[in-house]
C-alpha cells in the first residue's frame, strides 16, 4: 500500500500538535466539519503519538515516531510506529470503570477505541493503525509523501 | 495557548485559551496548585475558548479535582463546546465533575 504523508518526529511532546496539526492540513476531509472527522480522527492521532513519544519512546530523543497516513477506498487510516519495547494494549484497564475513574492516566488508548472504527497492535506492541471509515469519495489527502 | 486566571470573590476563574494537552498541562496543574496552597478552594476552570482537550488534559483536571476534594474544596467546569462534551461523556467524567453551560452558572452558585 502506498503512503500518501510520511512524517519522522522526534519524541518530544511538543512535536505532537505541531505534527497532528500538519497532517490535518494536508488532509482535506479532515478541514469538514464533520464532527467524525474534526474530533475522532484527530483525538485518535493525537493519542497514538502521545502513546508512542511518553511511553513508547519515553521522550528518548534518540528515538523517533513515524507517522503513516493513507487515504484508500473510503478508509482514512494512520500508523504510528516507535522505537520502544512495545507493550500488551490488553493490559490497559477500562478508565470508566468506578474504581478507575479517578486515575489521573489511562484514557487514551480507550479513545482511540471508542473513536475510531478500528484499533489495531503490531505483535510487538510498538505500532498502531487507526482507521476511520469514510463514505465520501470526493476526498482526499494533499500532496505527496513528505519527511 | 495558554491560560488566564483570575479571581471572583472566593473563586479562582482558569479560563484555558486554546487546548489543554500532554503540551501544556503542567502548566495548568501548577497555577491550579499554587492557588490551592495560597489558601484557595473553589475553583472553575473554563473552556468557552478551548477547542480541545486530550487524554491527558482529562487526566490532570482529575488529578486536580483530587486534591482541590482533600482539601475541602470543589472544582467546576464550564463552557464546554460539543466535542469536548462528548470526551467528557465517553470517559463517564461527566459524573465527576459538576458541568455548568456558561461560567457565570459556575460562579453563581458557588
Amino acid at each position: 500500500m502506498d503512503h500518501d504523508l510520511v512524517l519522522e518526529l522526534p519524541s518530544d511532546i511538543s512535536s505532537i500538535e505541531h505534527a497532528v496539526e500538519y497532517v490535518m492540513s494536508r488532509c482535506e476531509t479532515c478541514e469538514r466539519t464533520e464532527t467524525r472527522l474534526r474530533l475522532n480522527f484527530r483525538v485518535g492521532l493525537t493519542e497514538a503519538l502521545s502513546n508512542a513519544v511518553l511511553y513508547g519512546n519515553g521522550r528518548d530523543p534518540a528515538k523517533k515516531v513515524k507517522v503513516e497516513v493513507t487515504l484508500e477506498q473510503g478508509r482514512l487510516q494512520a500508523r504510528v510506529t516507535d522505537q520502544g519495547m512495545g507493550f500488551d494494549p490488553t493490559s490497559i484497564p477500562d478508565p470508566t470503570a468506578p474504581e478507575n475513574l479517578l486515575e489521573s492516566g489511562g484514557r487514551g488508548l480507550f479513545l482511540m477505541r471508542q473513536l475510531l472504527d478500528e484499533v489495531s497492535y503490531n505483535d510487538r506492541g510498538n505500532e498502531v493503525t487507526l482507521v476511520l471509515r469514510i463514505d465520501d469519495g470526493t476526498m482526499g489527502l494533499r500532496g505527496g509523501a513528505q519527511a | 495557548m495558554g491560560f488566564q486566571v483570575s479571581q471572583d470573590g472566593d473563586v479562582t476563574l482558569v479560563e484555558v485559551e486554546g487546548q489543554l494537552i500532554v503540551g501544556n498541562r503542567q502548566e495548568l496543574k501548577q497555577r491550579v496548585l499554587e492557588q490551592l496552597e495560597g489558601g484557595d478552594r473553589k475553583f472553575v476552570v473554563d473552556f468557552a475558548n478551548t477547542g480541545y482537550i486530550d487524554s491527558s488534559g482529562l487526566g490532570v483536571l482529575v488529578s486536580l479535582s483530587k486534591k482541590i476534594r482533600e482539601r475541602g474544596g470543589e472544582l467546576r467546569l464550564s463552557s464546554l463546546n460539543e466535542d469536548l462534551k462528548t470526551l467528557f461523556e465517553l470517559t463517564k467524567l461527566d459524573t465527576l465533575f459538576r458541568i455548568t453551560d456558561t461560567k457565570g452558572e459556575a460562579l453563581d452558585g458557588f
